[in-house]
């Protein structure tokens, strides 16, 4: 086995092992505990290696928020979804909307959802969002109360398969008032 | 699959409502079934407008607040914290329209259209809705895509949350700290009347008188300690057939009578 195809079995047991998304520096920091020292670049050649190898597969590699990660390819998960049963995905609207109006215009307090949602939020809603680690409290504003500021996680992008903040669908724009009742009318 | 595909109607009894009853904005019966569908009174509204049962710049508010206020009491007990929503929601309307009726000074109708506040907001709400469904129906992890893992489960360490006040706590540490008291040290004593020593003094009053009276075996200053010491001991010997103890009918008096088979 030339060293090249060694490398890229070594960096697909450790995303397969590792089960989470895995920074290159990350896989670079495992390499040298068994005092192989690669590159960056060459990791990246590893990982371009491994995409090729799986077109054929059911996996993928994914870049996520927090690196490179080994998934089953979206077409397969109505097979998977069975086996796991799991209900726990099933957000209620009013909870996708919460952390809409956080991933948008973060940071934001409670009260400056409450503006748009014009219904109180919950603290089980922030609790639960929290508890997800889809958001964290970033601060608090230097207002009457100090309310806690929140703003969306990368484990949030990494959920959704998105890489950064702009990879989310785009906000749509804000009319004028007189252009915005036609609008709202054809919904 | 896509279990978070977003319903276009609610539901009413199983089936999909594509039309309003002309009367009511919301009939009772679904109400509740609305509670779930919709995420607040900014989501009924617009489904409203949407649905073209109001037009915003001419609304007929008295049906649309008979309808909320029914919407509340349904809501009552149950969740009363949306219901104050929905009813800020009522006021509102109530506001603009009541707002709209009173004739108007040429100056306040510099002031903005009381519509518009309401429309902007409505607006905005929108946009963010429709971003929200945009994302509800991004591939999500665990329910459209799945991690290949190999990696070792993480199992949650299930420790039950410990909520304690200041005092409590201090109360504890004042309980524990005097706790060490209860295992102070403890002096066994050696009984000062042995069974054993009375059974031999049982026995040598008996060498030299055949019959006694039970209360010439212990002494007054010995008090109940020397009356049980006695009774053991005389038991003791009754059993192993040493003496008869003897009690008449008539009398509470207790005699020893040695059997004559003493130890020597």
């Amino acid at each position: 086995m030339n060293t090249s195809e060694n490398l890229t079995n070594i960096v697909e047991s450790i995303l397969f092992g590792a089960g989470r998304p895995m920074r290159l520096s990350e896989i670079r920091s495992l390499l040298g505990t068994q005092n192989i020292d690669a590159e960056l670049p060459k990791i990246k050649i590893a990982i371009n290696a491994l995409e090729e190898r799986y077109l054929s597969s059911a996996l993928e590699i994914k870049e996520v928020a927090s690196g490179f990660r080994l998934q089953i390819k979206n077409e397969y998960g109505d097979y998977l979804y069975p086996l796991w049963n799991d209900n726990s995905n099933r957000l209620s609207k009013a909870l996708m909307e919460t952390v809409s109006i956080i991933a948008y215009k973060q940071p934001v307090t409670r009260g400056d959802i409450e503006d748009v949602r014009g219904v109180s939020v919950s603290s089980q809603m922030i609790r639960s969002l929290l508890d997800r680690e889809w958001i964290k409290t970033a601060g608090y504003r230097d207002a009457p109360g100090r309310p806690a500021l929140y703003e969306t996680t990368k484990i949030f992008l990494n959920d959704l398969n998105l890489k950064t903040l702009n990879d989310l669908p785009p906000l749509p724009e804000s009319l004028p008032v007189e252009d915005a009742l036609d609008h709202l009318e054809a919904g | 699959m896509k279990a978070q595909a977003q319903l276009e109607f609610p539901l009413f009894k199983g089936e999909a409502m594509t039309q309003l009853p002309e009367d009511l904005f919301i009939p009772p019966e679904a109400l509740e079934i609305y509670l779930e569908d919709f995420s607040g009174p900014m989501d009924v509204l617009l489904y409203l407008i949407q649905k073209k049962d109001i037009d915003i710049l001419d609304l007929d508010l008295s049906e649309i607040t008979g309808q909320y206020i029914q919407y509340i009491d349904l809501m009552d007990a149950l969740k009363i914290e949306l219901a104050a929503d929905y009813l800020v929601m009522a006021a509102t309307l109530t506001q603009i329209k009541s707002r709209m009726l009173i004739p108007q000074s040429e100056e306040e109708e510099e002031e903005q259209d009381p519509r518009s506040e309401l429309i902007r907001r409505l607006q905005e709400y929108q946009r963010f809705k429709s971003a929200s469904e945009s994302i509800s129906n991004l591939p999500r992890v665990d329910r459209d895509f799945f991690i290949a893992s190999a990696a070792l489960p993480t199992f949650r360490e299930q420790s039950p949350k410990i909520e304690i006040s200041a005092s409590e706590l201090a109360e504890i540490f004042q309980e524990a700290s005097t706790r060490p008291k209860f295992s102070a040290h403890h002096e066994i004593r050696f009984e000062e009347l042995s069974t054993q020593d009375r059974i031999a003094l049982i026995l040598s009053i008996l060498s030299r008188q055949n019959v006694i009276q039970f209360f010439q075996t212990y002494q007054k200053q010995e008090g109940n300690q020397g009356v049980v010491v006695s009774l053991l001991a005389s038991l003791d010997l009754a059993k192993d057939g040493h003496v008869e103890l003897i009690q008449n009918e008539d009398s509470n008096q207790l005699y020893i009578k040695s059997t004559n088979r003493g130890f020597h």
